[in-house]
């Protein structure tokens, strides 16, 4: 056993010095966490969809081992309350008090919207994992502004398309709220249908949230349109659907709509919505690969079955982690971060994906039958569906 | 509009109007007769129909026990509530009154979202309500809105006996008009204040149970009958109940033809009305001047 002179403790101490020095800058690189900011509905009518967002971005997460990009994943979670009156300060909360990297959000379109103005002004990453309001990726469209869902535009004007060609529609009446998704809905299937040869006849609305349909349902009666198409969801959708079969209106006038009409709210309607067809970018039964494999991932981890809203937050996940490889996990290179999930392909449950200049998804939109307590798939609809992104100067 | 139309709007502007005037007679005895605010009367409309929610499978096809059922828990809940929050609140002014009962309304929603979370609910027609029936060669009408029609009627002819024929009405009437004047008639008024109360709890209850079939049950649905039930009241003249039921059908008539008719305006229909009648009226239709 050689004894410690001077010399050597002094060379081994700095030794000891150096690497705990060097273990110290790695530690210091592994602790830089990646911040993100999820902002979505935990109370009120959209919790669960809320929810359903959070497992899915949390899920595809999980699956790469809890980083992106080798960096960990710090969440900061906000409840916006689905209130558009609260948006700019709950967004802000996120954008200057948590100072997050990127905002992951939300539902409820109008509160969207402030979340895409406070996003362009500040320049933080924003990633919508619903809002379908087409100004999103519209007229407020910017390159650090990204959507996993979809646009109103979208599978109204692929329902529009196939109630004229496919069944034969030639006149038909719409019906949804007077507020921006349900006048962005009827206008794109307007669209789709007039182009393909239809005929819009007459289109009904009725305040926000107003669910007494009896006298409009009336005026359906009476016009005897070859169909209806309508866009209403949650409470809304289950009501209008159940007073359509109440006043006998399936049996003879069709009812169409977007996936929303029936997309979790099949419990409550029953038997009323039986046989409908709608237009979605998901459907039950997709059965591929990926689906499936999701769908099992999913039910292990949450031990809930998972819906187009699980979707569209994996995806979101998924979207960030695209461009984060992109840039070994250093979000400031806004330039590389968006170019690159600008040329990617998504490999979503729903089927791949890419994005349009104006960074809405351009994806297959479903045509769906109700069967029980599914949308089943029936066909695609239109493959590769890109928003128009009227008003995007980017 | 041909003429069998018309007549069908009629039929859904009379039905909308009655269910109304079930929510609003109960609000008119508690804010007419007692002087409350009551901000909650619309959560009781939604208990009513979170009731039926709960009561339908255990009661079946027997929809008129539950009702019945439902009536008298409603009843006990509103005298309990009364016992232990309202009847602090007469001699108040009217912004505490405000206060506690939009508290109440938080508390009631809370519970809601609580005992049986955020989500829509369908409940079912019972089997010899189902159906419908057809209507000339416009449409077919369903069964259960003719019967919700029907019960509403017999609620509302039993009311009108109770207010103007009975003891009880009487004392309700003079209740209405002149409050110290009945107690100077040694009139035991908490007592008659706690069973007005507990009635219009009941009513507007029940109006939720006839509902809950036709309009299916979600949060937040006592919001906006709350607001058409106080329009009601004013249009109708405070603490009428023919006055309610009057407004009630006229509210109908406005509100569905002017779906019909005047989509962009059908928000404002029933304010546009409540306007006129003020300027010409603004006692209301059936008010008393003070």
């Amino acid at each position: 056993m050689t004894t410690l002179t001077p010399v050597r403790t002094a060379r081994l101490a700095l030794t000891a010095i150096a690497f705990a020095a060097l273990a110290t800058a790695a530690g210091a690189q592994g602790t830089a966490k990646l911040k993100v900011g999820l902002m979505l509905p935990y109370s009120g009518t959209y919790t669960a969809l809320g929810v359903a967002i959070e497992n899915g971005f949390k899920l595809y997460v999980d699956e790469q081992g809890g980083k992106l990009a080798g960096r960990e994943i710090e969440y900061f979670k906000v409840d916006d309350e689905s209130d558009p009156a609260k948006a700019t300060d709950n967004v802000n909360k996120l954008i200057k008090r948590d100072n997050v990297d990127v905002i992951v959000g939300t539902v409820h379109s109008g509160v969207a919207m402030a979340m895409a103005k406070a996003a362009k002004e500040s320049g933080t990453v924003l990633i919508v994992p619903n809002a379908g309001a087409d100004a999103v990726t519209g007229p407020m469209c910017a390159p650090n502004i990204f959507r996993s869902s979809f646009s109103n535009w979208q599978p109204a004007y692929a329902m529009g398309e196939v109630a004229a060609k496919q069944q034969g529609k030639k006149k038909i009446m719409t019906i949804t709220w007077k507020y921006a998704a349900g006048e962005e809905s009827v206008n794109g299937f307007k669209e789709g249908f007039e182009k393909a040869g239809g005929k819009v006849d007459k289109q009904l609305t009725l305040p926000f949230p107003n669910v007494e349909f009896q006298a409009l349902l009336t005026e359906i009666a009476a016009a005897k349109p070859d169909a209806v198409y309508a866009f209403f969801a949650g409470g809304g959708a289950v009501k209008f659907v159940k007073d359509y079969q109440a006043a006998g209106l399936n049996k003879t006038i069709p009812l169409y709509g977007p996936g929303f009409l029936t997309d979790g709210t099949l419990d409550a309607q029953g038997e009323s919505a039986q046989g409908m067809l709608t237009t979605l970018h998901y459907a039950d039964g997709l059965n591929t690969a990926r689906d499936n494999a999701f769908r099992v991932g999913y039910a292990k981890a949450f031990k809930l079955q998972p819906d187009v809203y699980a979707v569209q937050g994996y995806d979101a996940a998924q979207m960030l982690g695209v461009g984060l490889n992109a840039t070994k996990g250093d979000i400031s290179k806004k330039a590389e971060f968006t170019s690159a999930i600008e040329k990617a392909k998504i490999d979503s449950p729903r089927g791949t994906f890419t994005m349009s200049k104006s960074h809405n998804p351009v994806q297959d939109i479903y045509l769906r039958k109700v069967e029980g307590k599914e949308n089943k798939l029936v066909s695609i609809a239109l493959k590769g569906l890109a928003d128009p992104a009227r008003g995007c100067r980017m | 509009m041909d003429f069998g139309t018309f007549l069908v709007q009629c039929l859904n502007s009379v039905q909308y109007g009655l269910l109304l005037f079930l929510v609003a007679s109960g609000l008119t005895l508690i804010f007419g007769i007692m002087g409350v605010i009551n901000l909650a009367h619309g959560s009781f409309y939604m208990i009513g129909a979170y009731m039926a929610f709960a009561l339908a499978p255990l009661f079946g096809d027997q929809f008129l026990l539950m009702l019945v059922a439902g009536v008298v828990l409603a009843a006990i809940f509103g005298y309990l509530l009364e016992w232990a929050f309202f009847s602090y609140l007469y001699q108040r002014d009217h912004l505490q009154q405000v206060l506690m009962t939009y508290g109440l309304i938080l508390v009631f929603e809370e519970l809601r979202s609580i005992l049986v979370g955020n989500d829509v609910h369908g409940v079912k027609v019972p089997a010899w309500l189902d159906g419908s029936f057809a209507l000339g060669s416009v449409m077919s009408y369903p069964w259960y809105r003719l019967f919700a029609s029907a019960a509403c009627i017999v609620l509302a002819v039993g009311l009108y006996w109770v207010v103007n024929r009975t003891r009880l009405g009487m004392m309700i009437r003079a209740g209405a008009s002149n409050r110290d004047m009945v107690r100077g008639l040694g009139i035991d008024v908490k007592r008659l204040y706690r069973i007005v109360f507990a009635a219009g709890v009941a009513l507007a209850a029940l109006a939720g149970m006839i509902a809950a079939p036709m309009s299916s049950v979600y949060p937040n649905m006592g919001a906006s009958v709350l607001i058409i039930c106080f329009v009601l009241v004013v249009i109708g003249g405070i603490g009428s109940i023919t006055g309610a039921l009057l407004a009630s059908l006229l509210v109908g008539f406005v509100d569905t033809f002017g779906k019909v008719f005047f989509a962009d305006l059908s928000g404002i229909g029933i304010y546009l009305l409540m306007a006129i009648v003020l300027i010409w009226k603004p006692e209301g239709l059936m008010g008393r001047r003070s």
